[in-house]
């Protein structure tokens, strides 16, 4: 369970955004979560509403869209969508993969008053 | 009103993790990042490692536990330099942890600094400590599938112990189906099958072991 971790790296960096922008009420949040991340996103969700309990961003909806994993061979510059976890190219069944998405964990947008 | 902001949740990690790295590069220090699920065998591979490599290779060791000191006993008796981190309910180390037990070793006395992380086979592979690369034990006791049910800490590593292959007589477990199923999820793994019970395969995984380390000393 290092959703709880995740979640206070999330609240910190929100706050700090809150501040950039002088905002003072958090409405929502929108990440992005790379399929290959090992989040539970039920567990970051309810992590995220203990952290934020009492303070002003208690109460934000937070939207969590997985996405997949997508990859590029570096042999024969095919992108595609990684399934299984194969890492593996299916047109030349190169083994060179950039992963180009679905890795990482990110905020992308907030609504904020 | 909406703000748009791209940015990684694990930024603030990852830049600690960076500025461990730094120091580790210029203290010519080799360090990695030993993962695997509770009872794999992460402190077994450490006790036989040192005792292989220590006339040749100058060790440190950082042992993560939630709680208790007994792997840190373990490395001690071995007269290596160990610092017990626990995580208190944390199930993985992060870079921070790491810094924190800078003040405890002299890096210009070591080699090679290895990172004994939780016992937990997800949540370590998503926190960078600052590594130059992470290694993973799977036991055969724990089956075919893991690679595929727990991808993300396969893809992250470079090298992969198979552990407990004494056991194999008793179990119905392949290893070439293991193996496989790992390299689906990681084409580049360099795997390993070892016991650290009978010590069978371990010389070819300290021999590797060696090449990795920056400043090895000759024997
Ligand atoms: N049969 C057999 N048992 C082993 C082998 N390697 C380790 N063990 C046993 O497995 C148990 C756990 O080993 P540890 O080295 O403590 O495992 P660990 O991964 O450090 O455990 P945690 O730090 O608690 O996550 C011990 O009882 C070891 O003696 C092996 O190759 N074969
Ligand atoms: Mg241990
Ligand atoms: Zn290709």
């Amino acid at each position: 369970m290092h959703e709880m971790s995740i979640a206070q790296s999330l609240v910190d960096i929100l706050k700090e955004e809150m501040v950039k922008h002088d905002a003072r009420v958090l409405k929502s949040v929108r990440l992005h979560i790379g399929q290959l991340s090992a989040i539970v996103p039920e567990a970051l969700s309810f992590c995220f509403q203990v952290i934020t309990e009492g303070t002003e961003m208690e109460g934000a909806q937070l939207h969590m869209e997985i996405i997949p994993l997508k990859g590029i061979c570096k042999s024969c510059h095919n992108d595609f969508e990684i399934e299984d976890y194969a890492f593996e190219c299916p047109h030349c069944k190169g083994t060179d993969i950039e992963t180009v998405a679905g890795q990482d964990l990110a905020i992308v947008e907030m609504e904020v008053d | 009103m909406k703000i748009s902001v791209v940015k990684n949740i694990l930024e603030a990690n990852d830049r600690i993790a960076q500025e461990n790295r730094a120091i580790f590069d210029q203290k010519g220090l080799t360090v990695f990042n030993l993962m695997s699920s509770p009872g794999a065998g992460k402190t077994s591979l450490l006790e036989k490692t040192i005792d292989a490599l220590k006339d040749q290779v100058k060790l440190g060791v950082i042992e993560g536990d939630i709680q208790s000191s007994q792997d840190a006993e373990r490395i001690a008796q071995k007269g290596i330099p160990v610092v017990q981190i626990n995580t208190g309910g944390a199930c993985h180390l992060d870079g921070n942890m790491i810094r924190d037990t800078f003040k405890e070793f002299n890096f210009d006395d070591l080699d090679l600094l290895v990172v004994e992380n939780v016992g937990n086979l997800v949540c370590p592979a998503e926190f960078k400590v600052g590594e130059d690369f992470k290694a993973m034990i799977l036991s055969v006791t724990e089956g075919e599938d893991k690679p595929t049910k727990y991808p993300l800490m396969f893809h992250e590593s470079k090298v992969l112990i198979i552990n407990k292959i004494d056991l194999l007589p008793y179990l119905d477990v392949s290893l070439e189906t293991i193996k496989k199923e790992a390299l689906k999820v990681n084409p580049h793994l360099t795997i390993f099958e070892v016991s650290c019970k009978t010590g069978q395969g371990l010389d070819a995984w300290y021999d590797w072991l060696k090449e990795q380390v920056k400043t090895g000393r000759p024997a």
